[in-house]
């Protein structure tokens, strides 16, 4: 029953169609029970040893970057809201080096628009978020565009693979 | 492990979404459930929680929404999902919320938010992560929004990232 060992390529991991459907099956989430794996055994065909060891497989070869319960910021008491500023070309290593330097600066991407700097703050409490953009303007002197979301419709990918 | 528990009840905090047994349990889990038949058994004797009083706080913390759902988290990048647009529109305000939920309902949406308008800077209210394997099928993306918006949408752009400058999973401290 043990299947062979992966062929890993230089373009990334390889994937059979089993893989792929319990990707897509992982995705959807797990009933909240003792065996939550039995039931996707069973969908896909497979002892429940094998899709452990499948996951695992994933998990280790980078293919899924987590299993296990999806936690909701807000809803934890916390903020995450998404910020953008406008930053000069010359400086824009210095000010993504004073960004980061918030623990609370959880990602920060630079884009291709005259707002060229995005990320997001996460704190555990609402009130902290106000501190952190005031001191991230403080330090950079660039205005921060604080975009806290006011409805979200959706989230969470579903990739099909 | 009964003096974990009872030492958690010290700190108990009013208004909390979660009480400190739940924070006990977010923080043994934040890096992920354990992969064995039966994953909450384990986690129960790590906590020394019964198993019963542990799923019933998950089940609870999902139906509050603490908790989405118990599900594998992909890595796009590895998926072969390497293109990725934050696209932004301008949609008015009294259509905003049910358009968006039919934009957020599409498959290749990650994250669609209402947020507020920056004006005259930034005129977008409604945002949609479009992922894509390639720049081609992200515009396609963005194509199937501008006609499921129609006449609604005032304005759109897509901003493509250029580079990642810090990425850090969303934790809780540990206190």
């Amino acid at each position: 029953m043990r299947r062979q060992p992966w062929a890993c390529r230089p373009g990334g991991v390889h994937m059979d169609d089993i893989d792929r459907r319990l990707i897509n099956r992982l995705q959807d989430g797990l009933s909240v029970e003792r065996r939550p794996f039995d039931a996707i055994a069973h969908e896909l065909g497979l002892e429940v040893a094998a899709v452990l060891e499948r996951t695992q497989y994933l998990l280790d070869a980078g293919t899924l970057s987590r299993f296990g319960p999806m936690f909701n910021a807000e809803q934890l008491g916390g903020a995450l809201s998404l910020c953008a500023m406008e930053v000069p070309g010359d400086r824009f290593e210095q000010v993504a080096g004073q960004v980061n330097a918030h623990p609370e600066v959880a990602h920060n991407y630079a884009r291709d628009h005259r707002l060229n700097m995005w990320f997001v703050i996460a704190t555990e409490q609402v009130e902290q978020a106000a501190d952190v953009v005031a001191a991230i303007e403080r330090e950079t002197g660039c205005k921060v565009y604080d975009m806290p979301k006011q409805e979200e419709f959706y989230i969470g990918l579903k990739l099909a693979v | 492990m009964q003096k974990n528990r009872q030492s958690c009840r010290g700190k108990q905090v009013a208004d909390s979404a979660i009480d400190p047994v739940d924070r006990q349990i977010i923080l043994a889990t934040q890096a992920g459930l354990p992969l064995v038949e039966q994953p909450y058994d384990a986690l129960a004797a790590e906590l020394g929680l019964d198993v019963g009083e542990l799923l019933a706080r998950i089940k609870a913390m999902q139906a509050r929404g603490v908790i989405r759902r118990i599900a594998a988290v992909p890595n796009h990048y590895a998926l072969g999902y390497r293109a990725n647009g934050m696209s932004v529109w301008n949609v008015p305000d009294e259509r905003v919320r049910a358009l968006g939920r039919q934009v957020g309902a599409l498959d290749f949406v990650s994250h669609c938010y209402l947020r507020p308008r920056h004006l005259p800077l930034w005129p977008y209210n409604l945002f949609a992560m479009v992922h894509g394997k390639t720049h081609e099928q992200v515009a396609d993306g963005v194509g199937a929004i501008a006609v499921l918006l129609g006449e609604h949408c005032r304005g759109h752009e897509v901003l493509y990232s250029t580079r990642i400058l810090k990425k850090t999973g969303l934790r809780i401290k540990v206190d």
